[in-house]
Formats: structure tokens, C-alpha cells, sequence
């Protein structure tokens, strides 16, 4: 009965969001657009974006070369379209991965408690001690001839599930408290009836905000790490893109265009994300009242 | 183990750490034993806020384990149970509780609480046969399934949730209900219904009653026996008519004085201590009222006095010794 | 009658406006519908009711308090002072703090920490309150402060407390000494008890008593607790779903309800030492955005005739101060 329910409910909030919050809608098309962008332009582009010298090099823009050419001899724009595809690959990945974790820890620790959670706890705050970024130059240095997109998607969540894993917990510690659980209980509802039915509604909302947000937090640390030349230079993320923009010295040497559209659709995707995640959160405070 | 009391509560207390590393113990509830006989009655726990009331009433129910001390509902060790009797006691044991829009899921529709508890604990697996069930237990509390069917807490006043959350608990007809605080976020002109609703159901289908309150006036008009909590301690206990009117302890006294009746203004106009910070009133070695009483002795200070027998009800006050 | 403050068909109440899709949804929640009552001075005036019934609206309403969502419909409040009448209902909220709120007319809310600012001193509390007010020294104030604590019968060390360090009983105590600070005329208190247990209660409320008998202002109490209404009060109001129903001396009142819903509160009232089976209301109250035809209570009364359903009744005098708005009550006379 439930479970057919359950996913339609969801799907009706989501609309009515898409409705009532003007940010939703705004971050909602241009992530729409930008998907299109990485995933289905792509598949018709007329030259191999990885292949350098494909096109004649450092070509303001034009009509034929929408966005330019870099110094590698490649279409900017058909460069930009595949790293957008690539990064957000990445992104989806990560928050995939660390949120769920996350989720899954947090809600273990919260309504087990005892042993159980403790030992998640001191996993948790070990991972939250150690310096993210640091540990993830050390892993990405490490296994930097194996790396491909998706490893790349599940390196960057070593460091974003703790944080969730946390939260989720103290959701559920608070939650677990409160007047229907012991209903539930009394109703002869198990554990795992009380986890799905009771518990998940409640934190569904924060758990789609949190993978909004890992999703920027991704496509931010892999720009971080590429600049470093710590990513795959073999393919192209938006990181990867600057990466050699910055190398060959794109902006002194008056290729603006070549730096400007990473730069520009990064700050993009970013306030979309954003707004997306805000929307989601603001509708959440709304329904609570 | 003989099967001679409904309920039994031995000498339960439940203590938790505070401050740094929660290593300053602060005892919600000391040292309390109680029983009930197996006969239908209504038996009241009343107190203030903080008292310790409804921890007892959450250990009672198996829902939170004490410190020390047992409680054994007809010979069984309610923190104890094999997984077998798990379901057992559910169906002889139910609750109902104080905020009617906490009492179920803001998120959920109401009535998917009766088909659970239909479902699970009377092993129905007809659809009929369960909203036969429903109906029936809805009717008692005056409503029906068609009223209620597909809403959601926030759609309903406090009053009738109240009753939907009786019905719940009538489902798999319970030998003992625990209310705690059932009517005190209720309407006044509501709560006597529910009150008379109690009163019929104890006569009709010979259901026990733990009713935890903070209202003297509610709790005369259907206890048979009471128990006076203060700061996690009874203080006096006995047959309702007798502890209420004769009020022996200090504390019962102080309690019933403090009662805004119309009519009877001079005599709430007397004066009386209220209690003070309140953390330092649980942690004191002997009588925990004696802060504030008006026949405080040195020995109060520094003994817990037992429980002593006056009458037909036991005080715990070196008065009666 | 000396009448301090007149409330003249005074309506209003919380517009919603729901954003759904492209148009906007306003609802309208009909709290407080006109509503008239005198205060007196030197005097304790009870408003009771249960819950929704829009008391605490009308007490905001009465200070002047209009937060969005709430609005006024129409009617007024006037304040009547010798210096001439002052129209609540019509000055701007910045006319009301400077000429009005804590000094003439203070406002107690339901809970204690809606006025005492947890990151301040209880003793910085009151030194703003002289030395924004009263314009007085800083060094004055504190001085003011400690007598009037010490007056009160609070312990000293109330005073260098944060709020949070106090029991409900205390803050709601010091809450009460800061509103009678000024010497206003009126004090309005909204369910000032409520959180509490019944002695702290019972020592706040003859805290209040007592104020006012010394000061002779006016003291209005709000709650849904009769009990307290029937210690307190010299005269009550009884509300239902927005509409005042019946006004008279509470203890008049208490010994012959003359609307039904009265009735039905007061013989439901369980008693200590009274073990006789009473019974209560049916039904459950209106939802104040689509109220009942005519009279509001008529889904529910015993008495219900068939104008009920179409007329809303309007208040009649009884007798010399007892009003009550019922038809069964006009017809016989």
C-alpha cells in the first residue's frame, strides 16, 4: 500500500516546489539546461573533444568556433559541453555515495545507540578530524594513474559522508523521542517499520538538500584539486578545463575566452545548485509551520 | 511467580548523569513501589511537572529501562520479555498520551495507526474484518471510520484525536491502559467526556486505568486509589477519597490548598512556599519537601523518611511515624 | 462606572496568503468579531474561553499590538485617561511605544521568554526599562531596581541571574514586576500561569492581586482555566469562536450561566470532594475560516432554535452590568 504511495507523494511535493518557489525554478532549468549541455550535446559533436589540434588554435570567437579554440588546438565549446557532462558525472557520483552513506550511518547510530554508536561516532569524527582536502591530494597523488571519472566521483566522497552521517543521527536522536514513535511501538510497528515509515518522511527533505549540496561541494573540490593538476588530465571536468587555462597562461596572453567559460559556467552550476537547494529548503520550513 | 497483582512495581528507580561527562546523578525517580490488584480500577499517579511521573509511567510500559529496581506486570518482567511475549503485553498493555498533535505523525494519515496496530498485534489479515474492528473501537469513542478515514493529525481538534488515539489503544482490548496527562491539552468542556469515557470503559470491558495527571480536581472524579509524586518520590498514597480529603503529607496539603476553586477563595489565599531552583530539591539526602516545609525538623533535612501507615493511606513524613 | 478603556465592535484577525501555483490564496481567520466591552478602573477583569476561541487576539488587539498576520477589521479600541481619550486602534505602532505601551498599558505574554532577552541580566532588564522610560541614571535605576525586587519578595539574587537561571515561576514573576514597573494603568495578562505548577501559580497570581489592590489599576486576565477565574476575577468575559457571549460579575456568573456554552463550561468544572457524573460538550469547535451561520455555538447547543441558524444574536443587558448575546435569553423577557 505504502510504498507506491510513498514515491508519488514525493514526486507531488516536488511539483508543487517547482510551482511556488521562484529560486527552485530558476536553479531547476539551468541545472535542465546544463544537463543537456554535458550529456546530449555532446553526442553530436562534430569534432573529439579530447583530441588536441583538432581545430586551428587560439581562435577568438566566432561564428564558427562558438566559444574559440584553445592552444591545444581544441573547440572551446564542444570542451566545455563534455566537461560539463564529465563534472557533474563526477558530482552525482559523490553524493550518490556520501550521502546515502551518510544517511544510512547517521540512521544506525541515532536508533541503535550503545556500542554501534559509538564505534560509527569515532569513525565519523576521525574522518571529520582529518583535513579533507589534504587527504584527498594524498589518495588522488597516490592512485593518480588509475583515476577515472567515476573513482574520481567516489574518491571525493571519503570526505563528504561524515558530515551527513552526523546530522542524520541528531535528527534521529531528537525524532526518536517524539510522542508517535512510542504510538508506532505500541501499534506493534518493528525497528525497521518505525526507520521507513516514521523517521524517513521527516528527514527525506533534509536528505535531498544535503545531496544538492554535496553535489557543489563536489564540482568544488575537484575544480580545487584539478588546479593542481590533480585530477584526470587525460579527459575533461570543468576543473581540467582551467587547469590548462592556467597553465598555458590563457589570460595574460589574451585568450580570454579560453579561462572565462569554465570560470563563468562553474559560478553557474554553482548559484543553481544553490538556489535549488535553498528553494528545497525554505519550502521544508514552510510545510513544517 | 503468582499472577495476584496487575501490576508491580519494586522499589524502581531511574537515575540520569548531568554536567560534564554526566558523572552528577540526578534521580528522576526514587525508589518507587506500587501495585495494582487484578481488578479493574483506576489508579492515579498524580504530581507536578518534574515529578517523575511520566518516566514512570514510560518504564511501566517497557519503553524505558530503570536503573534499578523491577516491574513485573502479571508475574512478568516487563524489561525482560521474551520476544514471544513482546506481543503478549502489548495487547494487554496500552497507552495514551498527553499532546494530541505529537500523539501521531504530522506526516502520516491518522488512520494508518489503527490498521497497524489492527494488523500486528490482533494478527488480522482480512480487510474486512480489520475495519469491522475499527468501526467498532471508533464507535465507542464516538466517532466512525468514515469520519476519520484518510486525514491527517493537523486536520482534527485536539478533543477527537484524543479519542482516535482511545480507540487505538481499545483495539486489541487491552487489560491496562497508561494515560498520561490524557486531558490536559484538551478543551475543558471536552475533557469531562473523556473522563466519563474512562469511567464506562472500566465498567463495560473491566479495563485498568494508570491515569497520570497534575490536576487534583480531574483526578478525584475517577480515581479509586492515588499516589502523590514529588521530585521523583510517592509522598503519600492510599484510597482517592481518603488521600484527597484527609491529605495527611505536607505536600498534599500544600497541593490541594493551591487549587483555584471558584467559591473558595479565602482558603487559596493562604500562604504557602513554592519551590525554588529546582535541581538542588532532587539531589538532597533527605526529605525532598523539606526545603520548603512549613514542619521541616533537622532529621527531615538529613533522613529520607519510608512510608508510613496513617489511616488507611501510607505517608512518607516523619510526622507519622 | 469609571471606564477606563472601550472596545466598540472591534474585529480582526490572521490574513494567510498561500502562494500556490501563479495565483495567491488568501484566507481569512475570523478571531476576534465584534467584540465590545468596557473596562473599569480598579478593577479585575477575567476574558475566558478554550482554546481558538481568540482571546489572546483580543488582548493583543486591546494593546495594539497588530503583527502581521494579524489585522484589524474594524470597530476600535479607545483608552480614556484624564488627560482626554487616546485611540489604540488608530496610532502607529512607534506612537505606541512612546506614548503608551509599558508606561499606560503593559502587555503580559503567554510565555515569559517573549519579553525577558536570554544573553541579558535580569537587573539590566529593569535598568533599561527605568532609564528608557523614566530617564533615569543608570546608577539610580539599579538602585530603583533593587527596591523593587526587594518589595516584590523576590531574593536578591534574582538580579544578577540571566533568565534561563530562573524557574518558569521566577521569570514569570520578574516578567510581572517589570510590567507593573511604571505604574500603568492597565495590565493586560495573557494566560500568565499556564506553564506553571499549581503552587508557583498560585503564588504569581496573588503576586498580581495584591499588586493591584495597592496600585488600583486595572488588571485583565486571560485563561481558559475557570478555576482561576473564579479566584481572581471580579468580573469575566466568556468567549466562543470570536464572539464575547456572555459578560457579567463572575461570581453571578459562576451561580447562574445564562448562555449555554457558559453553562456547559461551568457544570462540566470538576470539583474536589464532588464525585457526581457530569457531562460536557458534543462536538468540537468551528473552524474560524468558514464560521457557523448565525450563532457560532448553535452546532453544538442543547437550546438550538431555528433562528439560531440564521441570526447572529446581539448582546442585551439583563440586568445592570450582566450581558449575554443568546436568543433563548432574549425571549424571555
Amino acid at each position: 500500500m505504502s510504498k507506491l504511495k510513498y514515491g508519488r507523494r514525493i514526486i507531488s511535493n516536488l511539483m508543487d516546489i517547482y510551482k511556488t518557489s521562484f529560486k527552485f525554478r530558476f536553479g531547476f532549468t539551468v541545472i535542465f539546461l546544463m544537463c543537456i549541455l554535458g550529456f546530449i550535446l555532446p553526442l553530436f559533436s562534430p569534432v573529439n573533444p579530447r583530441a588536441w589540434y583538432s581545430v586551428p588554435k587560439e581562435q577568438p570567437p566566432s561564428s564558427r568556433y562558438l566559444l574559440g579554440t584553445t592552444t591545444m588546438g581544441r573547440d572551446v565549446f564542444w570542451e566545455l559541453c563534455s566537461s560539463i557532462g564529465k563534472s557533474l558525472t563526477i558530482a552525482v557520483i559523490t553524493a550518490m555515495i556520501a550521502s546515502h552513506v551518510g544517511l544510512l550511518i547517521g540512521l544506525l547510530a541515532g536508533i541503535r545507540g550503545g556500542l554501534l554508536d559509538r564505534f560509527l561516532m569515532f569513525l565519523t569524527d576521525t574522518f571529520i578530524i582529518i583535513p579533507g582536502f589534504i587527504l584527498l591530494v594524498v589518495v588522488v597523488t597516490v592512485m593518480k594513474n588509475f583515476i577515472t571519472i567515476p573513482l574520481m566521483g567516489a574518491i571525493i566522497s571519503i570526505v563528504s559522508w561524515p558530515w551527513p552521517a552526523r546530522q542524520v543521527r541528531s535528527m534521529v536522536l531528537s525524532l526518536r523521542e517524539r510522542t508517535f514513535v512510542y504510538t508506532a511501538r505500541l501499534s506493534g510497528m518493528n525497528t525497521s517499520k518505525i526507520l521507513i515509515f516514521e523517521l524517513m518522511p521527516h528527514l527525506l527533505g533534509w536528505h535531498l538538500v544535503n545531496f544538492a549540496n554535496t553535489i557543489l561541494f563536489s564540482i568544488g573540490t575537484e575544480g580545487s584539486l584539478a588546479i593542481f593538476g590533480l585530477s584526470l588530465l587525460s579527459d575533461n571536468t570543468l576543473g581540467v578545463m582551467l587547469y590548462w587555462a592556467i597553465n598555458y597562461y590563457a589570460l595574460y596572453r589574451g585568450l580570454w575566452w579560453w579561462i572565462s567559460a569554465p570560470i563563468a559556467t562553474l559560478v553557474l552550476i554553482f548559484i543553481s545548485f544553490y538556489l535549488v537547494s535553498i528553494g528545497l529548503s525554505e519550502y521544508l520550513h514552510r510545510m513544517v509551520r | 511467580m503468582s499472577e495476584e497483582n496487575l501490576l508491580q512495581v519494586e522499589d524502581v528507580s531511574k537515575i540520569y548523569g548531568y554536567g560534564f561527562l554526566g558523572r552528577v546523578k540526578f534521580p528522576a525517580v526514587d525508589h518507587v513501589t506500587l501495585s495494582m490488584e487484578n481488578k479493574p480500577k483506576i489508579f492515579t499517579i498524580a504530581g507536578e511537572s518534574g515529578c517523575g511521573k511520566t518516566t514512570l509511567a514510560r518504564m511501566m510500559l517497557g519503553m524505558v529501562k530503570p536503573t534499578a529496581g523491577t516491574i513485573l506486570y502479571r508475574g512478568k518482567n516487563v524489561h525482560n520479555l521474551k520476544s514471544r511475549d513482546r506481543t503478549w503485553f502489548l495487547r494487554e498493555v496500552q497507552a495514551i498520551f498527553q499532546d494530541p498533535f505529537d500523539t501521531f505523525n504530522p506526516l502520516k494519515r491518522v488512520d494508518t495507526y489503527l490498521y497497524e496496530t489492527a494488523s500486528n498485534l490482533l494478527k488480522l489479515k482480512n480487510d474486512e474484518e480489520i475495519r469491522g474492528k475499527i468501526e467498532e473501537a471508533l464507535r465507542f469513542t464516538g466517532l466512525s471510520l468514515e469520519e476519520i478515514a484518510g486525514k491527517y493529525p493537523n486536520e482534527f481538534s485536539g478533543g477527537q484525536i484524543q479519542r482516535i488515539s482511545i480507540a487505538r489503544a481499545l483495539l486489541p482490548k487491552p487489560r491496562l491502559i497508561v494515560a498520561d496527562e490524557p486531558v490536559s491539552m484538551v478543551d475543558a468542556s471536552i475533557r469531562i467526556n473523556i473522563l466519563n469515557m474512562f469511567k464506562a470503559l472500566l465498567t463495560k470491558t473491566e479495563t485498568s486505568f494508570i491515569y497520570i495527571t497534575h490536576d487534583l480536581a480531574t483526578a478525584y472524579y475517577i480515581s479509586d486509589e492515588i499516589a502523590i509524586m514529588y521530585r521523583g518520590m510517592i509522598v503519600e498514597i492510599g484510597p482517592a477519597e481518603k488521600v484527597l480529603l484527609k491529605r495527611h503529607h505536607p505536600y498534599t496539603q500544600a497541593l490541594v490548598k493551591s487549587l483555584p476553586e471558584p467559591g473558595k477563595k479565602e482558603e487559596w489565599k493562604t500562604r504557602i512556599n513554592a519551590p525554588g531552583m529546582e535541581i538542588k530539591e532532587f539531589l538532597s539526602p533527605g526529605c525532598k519537601y523539606a526545603d520548603i516545609c512549613p514542619h521541616k525538623t533537622e532529621r527531615c533535612v538529613k533522613e529520607k523518611p519510608p512510608l508510613f501507615e496513617a489511616g488507611d493511606v501510607k505517608v512518607a513524613c516523619w510526622l507519622y511515624e | 462606572m469609571d471606564v477606563v478603556l472601550k472596545a466598540d465592535d472591534l474585529s480582526g484577525g490572521y490574513l494567510l496568503v498561500r502562494k500556490g501555483s501563479s495565483e495567491k490564496n488568501e484566507v481569512y481567520v475570523d478571531a476576534v468579531s465584534d467584540v465590545s466591552l468596557q473596562l473599569e478602573r480598579n478593577e479585575i477583569f477575567g476574558i475566558a474561553g478554550e482554546s481558538g476561541c481568540g482571546k489572546s487576539t483580543l488582548l493583543k488587539m486591546i494593546y495594539g499590538l497588530l503583527e502581521p498576520p494579524l489585522i484589524l477589521r474594524g470597530g476600535s479600541v479607545t483608552f480614556i485617561t484624564v488627560d482626554g481619550e487616546i485611540p489604540i486602534t488608530s496610532l502607529s505602532e512607534n506612537d505606541l511605544r512612546r506614548r503608551v505601551w509599558w508606561k499606560k498599558i503593559s502587555y503580559i505574554p503567554q510565555s515569559s521568554m517573549n519579553v525577558l532577552n536570554p544573553t541579558v541580566r535580569i537587573r539590566d532588564h529593569f535598568i533599561e526599562m527605568f532609564t528608557f522610560h523614566a530617564r533615569m541614571m543608570k546608577n539610580e535605576a539599579y538602585a530603583e531596581a533593587r527596591k523593587y525586587i526587594d518589595q516584590m519578595g523576590l531574593p536578591r539574587d534574582v538580579l544578577s541571574a540571566f533568565p534561563h537561571q530562573l524557574s518558569g515561576g521566577m521569570r514569570q514573576r520578574v516578567v510581572i514586576a517589570l510590567s507593573l514597573l511604571l505604574n500603568p494603568n492597565i495590565v493586560l495578562a495573557d494566560e500568565p500561569t499556564s506553564a506553571l505548577d499549581v503552587i508557583s501559580q498560585k503564588v504569581v497570581l496573588t503576586m498580581l492581586e495584591e499588586a493591584q489592590k495597592e496600585l488600583k489599576n486595572t488588571l485583565v486576565i486571560v485563561s481558559h482555566d475557570l478555576g482561576i477565574h473564579g479566584v481572581m476575577t471580579h468580573r469575566m468575559g466568556i468567549m466562543y469562536a470570536g464572539k464575547i457571549v456572555e459578560i457579567g460579575k463572575t461570581e453571578e456568573i459562576f451561580e447562574d450561566p445564562l448562555h449555554p456554552y457558559s453553562e456547559a463550561l461551568i457544570k462540566s468544572l470538576p470539583k474536589l470532594g464532588d464525585k457526581k457524573q457530569r457531562t460536557g460538550l458534543g462536538g468540537h469547535p468551528p473552524d474560524l475560516k468558514k464560521p457557523p451561520s448565525g450563532c457560532r455555538f448553535h452546532p453544538r447547543c442543547p437550546y438550538a432554535m431555528p433562528i439560531c441558524s440564521r441570526t447572529p444574536p446581539k448582546m442585551k443587558m439583563i440586568k445592570p452590568g450582566r450581558y449575554v448575546a443568546c436568543w433563548k435569553n432574549s425571549m424571555e423577557e
